[in-house]
């Protein structure tokens, strides 16, 4: 099939960018979203042209690098995939699509549509680990942990780390990220002991990285690949509220 | 924890904390101005206004409540206006005038409490002007008017009912009656939410009770006032 690709391009940092608008004849529905990228780029390349700098990786759906916007959708059309998953089939024959990176001022572009998302890897070293000593890799049965908390620990644990859910924000929030880290420990028995510093340590960076508050809206949980859930954010907000009080009444936690 | 304040959620405690005491005191504004119509006379709401007029404990509420809105209206503003300043280029995908609007799979209220609430707090003063500081401070005529009942209580029906037979003025109460109820649509259950009492079940009842909430206060509002607007035309 044919298409119409508008795609911002920017050389670096300070470079000011624009969309360059591309024409590719030999797509095919049975791409993915990625290779009908690949060969768009091998189309640049032959034509000794700079090719468009995208992040992937794993191309499954699980390290999620793959971040850009299309036609004005995180990840592109469809509920809860990543790009790399995202097929081609959801396009027509002589469509237009507008490919952008995320937009955020706490993601820079490093080029095209490369954005430096080391700013969630700043909150995880502010929290997003288990400090307690839990010893060797105790035995499976050691920890009972009941099922619904281990299923909705799971589920948050799904976070690939996108970045989609501030993308989607209307106010560049990462509430969605921090909920999704902050939960997966706080419901496990070894992660609960520090949950509420946790929660605080990693939401004060979230601030002070330049995200902007949460105002609910839901938009990151409709955007999210991994379709983490409103629900986690409702139990990072008990969690810092806790925090919160804890600091006040003067207790060190 | 003097940082809890400044910090996001915290600025987000205090909304939602302040929102949800103007709810509580909208609900008991609503049952009193509902007295207009069980009862034509008149009667029941000027007793009830006395009521709300002389008690203490409202006295002691009113001082709060002016409060609540301002820190409402002041951290509102903060968080509207930081938020603003996140995302400097905004998806072009998106046309030129959705600047910060990214993505339509959220509902329209919570993307925009910040003007629903700048509609509010315009009809906030209106109605402050030409009720409260009439009743409390400045007088006006129709107050003195003799009350059905006779008796010394001032004629509040009088003056609510004849502002009622404007058309416009009615107008205005419909226009602050919709934003009242789009901003609850949104607030009750995001005030909940923000709180940390939500989650997967609870996040349901919430949306529902949001949603009576907005609807009985809103649509309970205009309704008072159409009524009276219609009664008068007939
Ligand atoms: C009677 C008046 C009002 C009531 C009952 C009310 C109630 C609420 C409630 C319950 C919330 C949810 C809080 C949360 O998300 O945690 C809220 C949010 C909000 N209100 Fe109001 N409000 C009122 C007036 C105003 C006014 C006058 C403004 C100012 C312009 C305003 C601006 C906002 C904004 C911007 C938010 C969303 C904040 C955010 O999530 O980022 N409200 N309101
Ligand atoms: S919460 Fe979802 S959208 Fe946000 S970073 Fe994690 S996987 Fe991506
Ligand atoms: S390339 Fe790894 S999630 Fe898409």
């Amino acid at each position: 099939m044919k298409l119409t690709l508008k795609i911002w391009r920017q050389k670096s940092p300070k470079d000011e960018g624009k969309f360059e608008t591309y024409q590719l004849d030999n797509a095919s529905q049975d791409m993915t979203f990625l290779e009908m990228l690949d060969a768009m780029n091998e189309k640049l390349i032959s034509e000794d042209k700079d090719p468009v700098a995208f992040e992937h990786d794993c191309r499954e759906g699980i390290c999620g690098s793959c971040a850009m916007m299309i036609n004005g959708k995180p990840h592109g059309p469809g509920k809860e995939i990543t790009t790399c998953q995202l097929n081609m089939k959801a396009f027509k024959d002589g469509d237009t699509i507008m490919v952008e990176p995320w937009r955020t001022n706490s993601f820079p572009i490093i080029k095209d549509l490369v954005v430096d998302r080391s700013a969630f890897e700043k909150i995880m070293e502010a929290g997003g680990f288990i400090d307690v000593d839990v010893a060797a890799v105790p035995d499976a049965n050691a920890y009972p942990v009941e099922k619904h908390k281990a299923e909705e620990a799971f589920d948050a644990a799904e976070c690939i780390g996108c970045g989609a859910c501030v993308a989607a924000c209307k106010n560049s929030s990462a509430m969605l990220f921090v909920a999704a880290k902050v939960s997966q420990y706080a419901l496990l028995p070894q992660g609960k002991i520090e949950g509420v510093q946790r929660a605080w340590n990693m939401l004060m960076k979230m601030d002070e990285l330049g995200f902007g508050s949460c105002a609910n809206t839901g938009a990151c949980e409709t955007e999210c690949p991994k379709g983490i859930s409103l629900a986690h954010i409702a139990r990072l907000n008990r969690e810092f509220i806790k925090a919160g009080f804890t600091k006040l009444a003067g207790e060190k936690r | 924890m003097s940082n809890f304040f400044t910090s996001s959620i915290g600025k987000k405690f205090i909304m939602s904390l302040t929102g949800l005491f103007l709810i509580v005191f909208l609900i008991i504004h609503l049952t009193v101005n509902s007295m207009i119509v069980w009862d034509s006379s008149g009667e029941l709401f000027n007793r009830a206004a006395h009521f709300m007029d002389v008690n203490i404990a409202i006295s002691i509420i009113e001082p709060i409540l002016a409060i609540g809105v301002i820190l409402h209206l002041i951290y509102a503003s903060i968080i509207t206006l930081q938020n603003q300043l996140k995302r400097n280029v905004n998806y072009a995908a998106l046309g030129r005038y959705k600047k910060r609007d990214v993505t339509k799979e959220s509902n329209w209220p919570s993307r925009n409490m910040y003007i629903l609430g700048a509609v509010i707090i315009t009809f906030l003063v209106i109605h402050l002007i030409n009720f409260y500081w009439k009743m409390k401070f400045s007088g006006d005529p129709l107050l003195e008017e003799a009350t059905a009942a006779g008796g010394n209580v001032e004629n509040a029906f009088a003056l609510v009912t004849n502002k009622f037979q404007i058309w416009w003025y009615v107008g205005i109460y419909v226009i602050g009656s919709i934003a009242l109820c789009l901003h609850l649509y949104h607030g009750v259950w995001s005030a909940f939410q923000t709180l940390g009492w939500s989650n997967r079940k609870w996040r349901n009842i919430f949306n529902v009770i949001g949603v009576l909430i907005s609807v009985v206060l809103g649509g309970g509002f205009a309704f008072i006032a159409l009524f009276v607007y219609i009664q008068s035309l007939i």
